[in-house]
C-alpha cells in the first residue's frame, strides 16, 4: 500500500481499541462481572420464588390503603423538598449572577470581594449537589429520626445545589443589557433583577424547576430505603419479607407515578414554552 | 442495462401529480439527458427508473424484469446494479470521504466486510482511483463536512463510479459546480458510460451541456414527455416551449434556481 | 387578553402555593422541634463526630478500592445500557412497524420507571450480593432512559442518506451503519456521557442495599457509628462526582 493511501486514523484507532480492551479487563474484574451467577441454582430459586409470588398482585383493602397513603406521602415529600430547594437556590443563584454585580460597573472598588463571595457560593453549591440525596437522607435520619422530614431536607439540599447552579447559568446567559442599564441608572439589585432579567429568564427558570420536581418524585420513591418514609419504605419491607404480591403492587404504583409525573411535567413545560 | 417505461404515472402522497403517461424505451449503452424546468418531474422520473419509487400506474421493466414483481432479495440485487447520483449528496457530514465512496459497494459486499470497512477502509486504493478522476485524490481521508458543496457533489459522484453500475443515473450532478468543472464532470460521466458500455441517464439544468454531450435528449414538462429526440433535432422552438414558464433558457453559466445542496444538519442536543 | 393571562398566572401561583402548603401540612414536619435548642445541640455534636475524617492508610486503601469498584460499576453499566438501549431504540423509533414500536416503548418505560435502587434489591436476589448486582441494576434502569433518548434522536434524523444506500441495493443493516449511525453518533455519545455522570452518583449509593461500591462502606461505617470513616467515604464520593463532571465535560467538548 502506498503511503498516500495509508489511513492516517488507523494507528490511533488501533491504539484506542487496545487501550479500551486493556481497561475493560480490570473493570470486569472490579465489578465481579459473572453472568453465570444469574443461573446458579440458589439464585434462580430465590428469584423464581419471589417473581412467582408477583401474581396475583396484593389487592387487600388494608394494603391498598397503606399504598395510597405512602403514594401521597411520596408526592408531598417531593413537593415540599422542591419548595425548600427553591428557597435555598434563589439567593445562591443570585449571588452567582455576575450581571447583577454593582462592583463590576466601572469597575468600582471592592470587586475582589464580590469575586470571593461568588467563588464561595459556587463551592457551597458543588458540595450540596455533589453528595447524593440518599446520603444526605441517611445522615438526616440519624439526626432527626425515621420519617419524611429527613427525606424532605435531603431533597431540599441536593436539589437546592442543582437548582442554584442552573438558576445562575440561566440568568448569566440571558441578555445582560437591560440589567446593566438599570444598575447604571442607580437602581437596586433586586429591582434590576425583577425588571431587567426575570422577564427574559422566567420561563426557562420555571420550566427547569418543573423538570426537577419530576426528578424529585423519582428520588423520593426510594428515600424510604434509608428510612425516610414514602413508597420506598413499603418496598423495602416487602422485599425483606420476599412478599412478591406486595412488591408487584408497589412496582405498578411506581410505573403509574413516574409516567404521570413525566406527563404532567411535559404538559406544564409545553404550556410554558 | 436497458429499460422500458409504459404509461407510467405517479401521484405523491400530498396529491401532487408528478408523472402522467410516461412512455420511454432505452436500449443498453444509450446515453440520454433529461431537461426541463424545475418541478417538471425529472427527479421523480429518475427515481422511478432507479426502482426506488414505485409508480402508481403503468409498468417499469428493467433488464426485461419488472422490479416491483421481484422478491425483495432479487430487487436488492437489481438495485445494486443501478447507481443514482442524488442532487443533494446524501452523505452524513461527519463521515470521511473514503467511507462515503466505499459505501457505493455496500450492495455487493457481504455484511461483515461492510462493517469491518467502517473501522479500517477495505479498499482505499479503489476509492482513491475514482476520486483521482474527479481531481479529489488528496481529500481521501478528509471529513465530508470540511468540503465545499461542489466537492461534496463530486464525492457523491465518486461513490456511484466506484459502484460500477450497469445503469448510471444522475440527478443534476453538477448543480453546485462552476461552468468549467461542470463541463469536465459531464464529459467524465459520458466517457465512463462509453468505456464500460453502460446506459447513462442524466437530468441537467443547463441545456447547452445536455445538447453538447448527449446523443439523445428528452424534454420533460409538467410530468409528461414533451419531446424525445436526437440532440441535433432539438429546435429552439421546442426549447422555448419547454421553458415557457421560466422565461429564458438556463445555460451552464447561469445559476440554478434550485437550492444548493445543503449538508444535513443534526437537531440540537436536548439533554432531558 | 392581558387580564386573562395574569388571572391564569395568579391561579397557577395560588395552586402551587396551596400544593406546597398542603405537602408540609400532610407531612406534619416538626419544623419547630428541628430548630429547638436541644435539637440543634444534638445536631452539632453529631456533626462534630465526623471530624476529623479517618485518614489511616488501611482505611484509605479500602476507600480507594471501593472508589474503583464504584467507577467500574458506573462505566460498565452505562456501556451495557448503551448497547442494549441502541438495540431497543431501533424498534422504538418505529423502524420495524407499529407493533414493535409499541412493544419496545413499553419495555423502555417499564425499565425506566423502576428506580435503580429497586432494581438493585431485585438483582441482589438474582445475582447475589456484590458489585455485579449493582452493575445489572444500573444497566437495567439506564437502558430504559438511554433507549428512549436514542429513539428520539433517531426519529429526528434525516432519512435521506440511509434511503439512498438502500436504493443502491445495500442491506438494511449496512445502510444503518453507513447512513444513519454517523448522523446520530455524536448525540448518542453526549447522552451516554450525561447518563454516566448520573450513574456514578447512583453507583455510590447502591451499596445501601448490598450492591457493592462506596455505598456499602458508608452504610457499614454509619451503622457501626464510625462517623470519622463515614466522612472519608463522603469526601471520596464528592471528589469522584466533581472529577467525573470535569471528565465528561472534557470528553463532550472533544467529541463535538
Amino acid at each position: 500500500m502506498s503511503t498516500a493511501v495509508r489511513d492516517p486514523a488507523a494507528l490511533p484507532r488501533l491504539g484506542w481499541t487496545l487501550a479500551a480492551l486493556v481497561l475493560l479487563w480490570p473493570l470486569l474484574q472490579l465489578a465481579e462481572f459473572k453472568p453465570a451467577a444469574l443461573f446458579e441454582a440458589g439464585n434462580l430459586n430465590a428469584m423464581g420464588h419471589f417473581v412467582a409470588g408477583f401474581l396475583p398482585p396484593e389487592t387487600a383493602p388494608d394494603f391498598l390503603a397503606l399504598l395510597g397513603k405512602a403514594t401521597v406521602e411520596t408526592l408531598a415529600m417531593a413537593t415540599a423538598g422542591i419548595a425548600l430547594a427553591v428557597l435555598l437556590a434563589v439567593p445562591l443563584g443570585l449571588i452567582l449572577t455576575r450581571s447583577l454585580s454593582i462592583a463590576r460597573l466601572g469597575p468600582g472598588r471592592g470587586g475582589w470581594l464580590g469575586t470571593l463571595i461568588r467563588a464561595l457560593a459556587r463551592g457551597v453549591l458543588a458540595v450540596l449537589r455533589g453528595v447524593p440525596e440518599l446520603v444526605w437522607a441517611l445522615l438526616f435520619v440519624r439526626v432527626f429520626g425515621l420519617g419524611a422530614a429527613a427525606g424532605v431536607l435531603a431533597l431540599g439540599i441536593t436539589y437546592g445545589g442543582m437548582l442554584g447552579k442552573v438558576y445562575g447559568e440561566i440568568l448569566e446567559s440571558s441578555d445582560a443589557r437591560p440589567v446593566r442599564t438599570l444598575l447604571e441608572a442607580g437602581s437596586g439589585r433586586l429591582a434590576a433583577l425583577c425588571y431587567g432579567l426575570l422577564p427574559n429568564a422566567a420561563r426557562e427558570l420555571v420550566s427547569y424547576t418543573v423538570y426537577r420536581w419530576e426528578c424529585a418524585v423519582r428520588a423520593s420513591v426510594v428515600m424510604g430505603f434509608v428510612g425516610a418514609g414514602g413508597l420506598g419504605q413499603l418496598m423495602d419491607q416487602s422485599m425483606k419479607m420476599l412478599n412478591g404480591g406486595e412488591a408487584a403492587s408497589i412496582l405498578a404504583t411506581f410505573l403509574v407515578l413516574v409516567l404521570a409525573a413525566d406527563a404532567l411535567s411535559e404538559l406544564l413545560r409545553r404550556r410554558l414554552a | 442495462m436497458g429499460f422500458t417505461l409504459e404509461g407510467v404515472g405517479l401521484t405523491h402522497a400530498n396529491g401532487f401529480r408528478a408523472l402522467a403517461g410516461v412512455d420511454m424505451q432505452v436500449a443498453p449503452g444509450e446515453r440520454l439527458a433529461l431537461i426541463g424546468a424545475s418541478g417538471a418531474g425529472k427527479t421523480t422520473l429518475l427515481r422511478v427508473i432507479a426502482a426506488s419509487l414505485r409508480p402508481g400506474e403503468g409498468c417499469v421493466r428493467l433488464l426485461d424484469g419488472e422490479p416491483w414483481a421481484c422478491s425483495p432479495r432479487k430487487l436488492r440485487g437489481l438495485r445494486a446494479r443501478i447507481g443514482l447520483v442524488h442532487q443533494s449528496p446524501p452523505i452524513p457530514p461527519r463521515q470521511r470521504v473514503v467511507t462515503a465512496v466505499l459505501a457505493g459497494r455496500l450492495g455487493q459486499w457481504p455484511l461483515w466486510k461492510s462493517l469491518a470497512s467502517l473501522v479500517l477502509p477495505a479498499d482505499p486504493q479503489g476509492a482513491q482511483a475514482e476520486l483521482a478522476r474527479l481531481d479529489l485524490a488528496d481529500r481521501l481521508y478528509e471529513r465530508c463536512d470540511r468540503l465545499s458543496g461542489g466537492q461534496l457533489q463530486r464525492v457523491a459522484l465518486a461513490r456511484v463510479l466506484y459502484q460500477k453500475p450497469d445503469l448510471l443515473l444522475a440527478d443534476e450532478p453538477v448543480s453546485a459546480m462552476d461552468p468549467a468543472l461542470s463541463e469536465l464532470t459531464v464529459a467524465l460521466l459520458n466517457e465512463e458510460a462509453v468505456r464500460r458500455g453502460v446506459t447513462l441517464v442524466a437530468s441537467l439544468h443547463a441545456v447547452d451541456l445536455a445538447l453538447r454531450h448527449f446523443p439523445r435528449v428528452v424534454g420533460v414538462k409538467d410530468g409528461a414527455i414533451l419531446f424525445d429526440l436526437p440532440a441535433a433535432s432539438v429546435t429552439e422552438a421546442l426549447l422555448r416551449e419547454l421553458y415557457a414558464a421560466e422565461g429564458g433558457l438556463p445555460l451552464a453559466g447561469s445559476v440554478a434556481p434550485d437550492e444548493a445542496p445543503a449538508i444535513v444538519d443534526l437537531p440540537p442536543l436536548r439533554c432531558a | 387578553m392581558r387580564a386573562g393571562v395574569s388571572v391564569g398566572a395568579l391561579f397557577a401561583v395560588a395552586l402551587v402555593l396551596a400544593a406546597v402548603g398542603a405537602s408540609f401540612a400532610y407531612l406534619d414536619m416538626p419544623l419547630g422541634a428541628l430548630f429547638s435548642g436541644s435539637a440543634v445541640d444534638e445536631a452539632v455534636s453529631f456533626v462534630k463526630r465526623f471530624f476529623p475524617p479517618d485518614l489511616s492508610p488501611d482505611f484509605l486503601a479500602k476507600v480507594g478500592f471501593a472508589t474503583l469498584e464504584t467507577l467500574a460499576i458506573s462505566l460498565l453499566s452505562t456501556l451495557l445500557a448503551a448497547l442494549v438501549g441502541a438495540l431497543l431504540a431501533l424498534p422504538a423509533a418505529g423502524r420495524h412497524g407499529v407493533a414493535a414500536r409499541m412493544g419496545a416503548r413499553f419495555i423502555l418505560n417499564l425499565l425506566r420507571s423502576v428506580p435503580e435502587l429497586v432494581w438493585a434489591t431485585l438483582m441482589v436476589l438474582a445475582a447475589g450480593l456484590g458489585p455485579f448486582a449493582g452493575t445489572l441494576a444500573l444497566a437495567l434502569h439506564t437502558t430504559g432512559v438511554l433507549g428512549r433518548l436514542f429513539a428520539e434522536a433517531l426519529e429526528n434524523t434525516p432519512p435521506a442518506p440511509a434511503e439512498a444506500l438502500v436504493g443502491g441495493g445495500a442491506p438494511a443493516l449496512a445502510s444503518f451503519f453507513y447512513g444513519t449511525l454517523p448522523l446520530v453518533a455524536s448525540q448518542w455519545l453526549a447522552y451516554g456521557l450525561y447518563r454516566w455522570e448520573m450513574n456514578i452518583r447512583m453507583a455510590a449509593i447502591l451499596g445501601f442495599v448490598g450492591a457493592g461500591g462506596l455505598g456499602a462502606l458508608l452504610y457499614y461505617s454509619l451503622s457501626l457509628f464510625h462517623e470519622a470513616q463515614a466522612s472519608t467515604v463522603i469526601l471520596a464520593m464528592l471528589a469522584m462526582a466533581i472529577a467525573v463532571d470535569g471528565a465528561s465535560a472534557w470528553l463532550r467538548r472533544a467529541a463535538a
